[in-house]
């Protein structure tokens, strides 16, 4: 066993409202740049729904990600000769248009207009010509199902569905959507790093965070088709690639990344998970059923006197064992085992787990014209207990996102959920029937103390609950190899060049 | 006088200009050290203009190397008229792939209003004496026929004796003068190689073929650092 540390993010989706917050905080610290205004590190997409750019879980068209042929775990899109041929051209990279067109408005005119006998008005123009253009996509342009007859049913993952299936999402009682809001993985087996012929994507050993050198990418753009998510952005005014950093200056200090800080929902979670790096090509290679249990098996118990000892001997520190015991991620993912990575058929081994959002239950006007929840007409008070097989989307589509296509898996996940809520309303409202309370947890193999847990955590879990943020101690480590005394009165905090072009 | 100046003077010129400003970059400014890739605004036209671009270039590029440093092989293989023939045919052919790349390459340039924005004075320039330079190699071969021979004892032992530190332009100074200027443009290319894309050219990661996949960085275990996780 290879024992390392990750910081890994939990996204809680039944509490996430779709405010768009946090994209805008990390937009405004990082990427409000001249090149980057299309590109959202963070971002977050409706689902049923083709995301951003679009069609980016579509791998038939970027070829994103790692295929698995004769055993043998491969990147889909080229081998190492084929990608230096590609060099030239490479024939899967999204265009700008893909993403959208970014665009201002001439406000000036509000103010500079001539008297007339017309309102100013500020019309919008390009941010990559100065011209005005007709806005004809944006950043969430299918939000909350606007236009989902041209959009939503493209999303890859209705291909799961039957025709009547996909019908139905389509009735007006049945709509139903969630938000999906996306961060890079921070993968184990990054795609995007080995995609890069000049070696500039690395992953951090103390932390894990994946970050990509701008003094050594050389713009042969093989991350941006390469990472399955798109969540490598190429900067068009500068020529470089650029990713989320998970926020490391504000985690060095301390801080959570500011899209977790800002999070109106409060969905997000963030800590340390202790993995076996040894296993990681093994997971990979797993069979497409076995994938998630695979990746959840890889995550051991930082509980564990063996694995302490290991993970000491690898030179992690006291803090950051006691921050992975404390890690939120670790109760989300492990022990409870109620989040799941985003499509773990890709096979990067993301480290951003999400809880899937509660099902809504069918409802509809019956034949004596009243309101009736699906599953209740048999006198069955606990439509939950059904829900799953009446639920308005069906399990595939959610298997599809989420377990790479096992659906007993998700199932696996929601009795759990179900089980909490109604372990819940026993204790609060106490009308649930103690026989079917104790076949539901027993179903779902958890604890009433453990339910209790859960919904804590996922309902009322203060600051310091969700954030663990272990000690990085940066400065420590970079001043216990390079001897500052070397330096002293040379640089003070070290040359800084901005990064344009001067060639 | 001027046949010094072009033959002898500006070829050291350019090479030291290309030694010098091209570490001077590398060490100061490594963050420009690239081609600025506008696939990601434009795609189609760069497809066909810039594939076709780079394989017949190469291929061109390389003829020339070869010749200049294996000089006796390259006589061998040219003396058969056959591969003689081939290889000129072949050449023509590249030159006219190379020269058509270039036009699309530029009017994709001029047309797009998206690439044209980012586009700098230094790329107009480079586009231009490529594309001068190309097709003054195509009207040479078509008009001073079997340059793959002639090549061998004119500019052949100049480019060596300017190698050598001993420039004897004799070699080459009896030539016709848009000979003299084709082989001007190869060192004005060579000039502007620092100052322009062109760097993009000594970057090409080779190293790519046999790293392992992933890369881990460490900052802690200073004496036994991992640096790669496979
Ligand atoms: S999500 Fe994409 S960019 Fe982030 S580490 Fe994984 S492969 Fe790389
Ligand atoms: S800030 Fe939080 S709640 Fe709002 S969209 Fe982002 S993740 Fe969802």
């Amino acid at each position: 066993m290879d024992i390392r540390a990750q910081i890994s993010m939990v996204f809680h989706l039944d509490k996430c409202i779709g405010c768009h917050t946090c994209s805008v905080a990390c937009k405004n610290i990082w990427t409000d740049r001249k090149g980057m205004e299309y590109a959202w590190w963070n971002n977050v997409e409706t689902k049923p729904g083709t995301g951003y750019p679009t069609l980016w879980e579509d791998q038939e068209k970027y070829h994103g990600g790692w295929k698995k042929s004769n055993g043998r775990l491969q990147l889909r899109s080229a081998g190492r000769a084929g990608t230096l041929g590609n060099l030239f051209f490479n024939p899967y990279l999204p265009t700008i248009d893909d993403y959208y067109e970014p665009w201002t408005y001439q406000y000036g005119e509000l103010f500079n207009a001539p008297l007339g006998a017309d309102q100013p008005t500020a019309r919008p123009i390009s941010l990559l010509t100065g011209e005005s253009i007709d806005i004809k996509a944006g950043p969430n342009w299918d939000d909350d199902l606007g236009g989902s007859s041209i959009y939503a049913k493209n999303d890859p993952n209705l291909e799961q569905l039957s025709d009547t299936e996909r019908a139905a999402l389509n009735q007006l009682e049945r709509l139903v959507f969630f938000y999906l809001p996306r961060i890079c993985n921070h993968c184990l087996n990054p795609a995007c790093a080995a995609a890069c012929p000049a070696g500039a994507i690395y992953k951090r050993g103390e932390d894990g965070i994946v970050l990509l050198s701008q003094e050594k990418c050389r713009a042969w753009r093989m991350c941006i088709s390469g990472c399955p998510y798109k969540k490598t952005y190429y900067n068009w005014g500068t020529g470089k690639s650029e990713k989320c950093i998970l926020c490391f200056p504000r985690l060095e200090s301390g801080q959570a990344p500011a899209c977790f800080h800002a999070c109106v929902g409060r969905i997000r979670y963030l800590g340390v998970l202790l993995y076996d790096a040894a296993g990681i090509d093994r997971v990979a290679r797993a069979s497409t059923e076995e994938l998630v249990a695979a990746q959840r098996d890889l995550i051991k118990d930082p509980g564990d006197p063996k694995v302490q000892a290991l993970a000491r001997s690898n030179g992690i520190s006291d803090q950051m064992l006691e921050a992975a015991r404390n890690s939120p991620v670790y109760k989300f993912v492990k022990r409870w085992q109620i989040a799941l990575p985003l499509h773990p058929e890709f096979r990067t081994l993301p480290m951003l787990f999400y809880v899937p959002p509660l099902l809504p239950v069918l409802a509809g006007i019956n034949k004596e014209g009243n309101y009736e929840v699906a599953g209740t007409a048999d006198g069955n008070p606990w439509p939950q207990l059904a829900a799953l097989e009446q639920a308005r989307v069906p399990l595939r589509y959610l298997a599809s996102l989420f377990t790479a296509g096992n659906e007993s898996a998700v199932q696996e996940v929601y009795r759990r959920l179900i089980a909490v809520r109604l372990a819940m309303r026993a204790r609060n409202v106490k009308d649930v029937p103690a026989n079917v309370l104790k076949q539901l947890l027993t179903q779902s193999g958890i604890t009433p103390e453990e339910a209790a847990a859960i919904s804590r955590l996922t309902a009322t879990p203060t600051f310091e609950e969700r954030f663990v943020i272990p000690p990085l101690a940066r400065e420590q480590a970079i001043a216990s190899w390079e001897d500052t005394f070397q330096h002293k009165q040379e640089a003070g905090f070290g040359f800084r060049q901005m990064p344009v072009r001067r060639f | 006088m001027s046949d010094i100046m072009l033959l002898a003077v500006f070829p050291y010129l350019a090479v030291m200009t290309a030694l010098g400003v091209g570490i001077y970059r590398y060490l100061n400014d490594r963050f420009s050290y690239s081609s600025l890739s506008s696939q990601f605004l434009e795609a189609r036209a760069l497809f066909w203009g810039s594939v076709s671009w780079h394989y017949a270039i190469l291929l061109i590029l390389s003829a020339h190397i070869l010749a200049l440093l294996f000089p006796s092989k390259w006589a061998a293989l040219v003396g058969e008229p056959v591969r003689r023939y081939v290889l000129e045919i072949s050449g023509l052919g590249l030159a006219i792939v190379a020269v058509g790349a270039l036009i699309i390459l530029i009017a994709r340039r001029l047309t797009n209003r998206r690439v044209f924005m980012l586009t700098s004075k230094m790329d107009w320039l480079l586009l231009l004496v490529l594309l001068l330079q190309v097709l003054l190699g195509f009207y040479l071969a078509l008009v001073y026929r079997w340059g793959s021979v002639w090549y061998l004892h004119t500019a052949v032992p100049w480019i060596a004796s300017l190698f050598w530190l001993k420039p004897q332009i004799e070699f080459v100074s009896h030539l016709p003068l848009l000979v003299k200027l084709h082989f001007a443009g190869a060192f004005l290319l060579v000039f502007l190689f620092p100052f322009s894309r062109l760097v993009h050219f000594v970057t090409v990661p080779l190293g790519y073929l046999w790293r392992p996949y992933q890369l881990v960085i460490w900052n802690r275990h200073p004496l036994n650092r991992k640096e790669m996780l496979r």
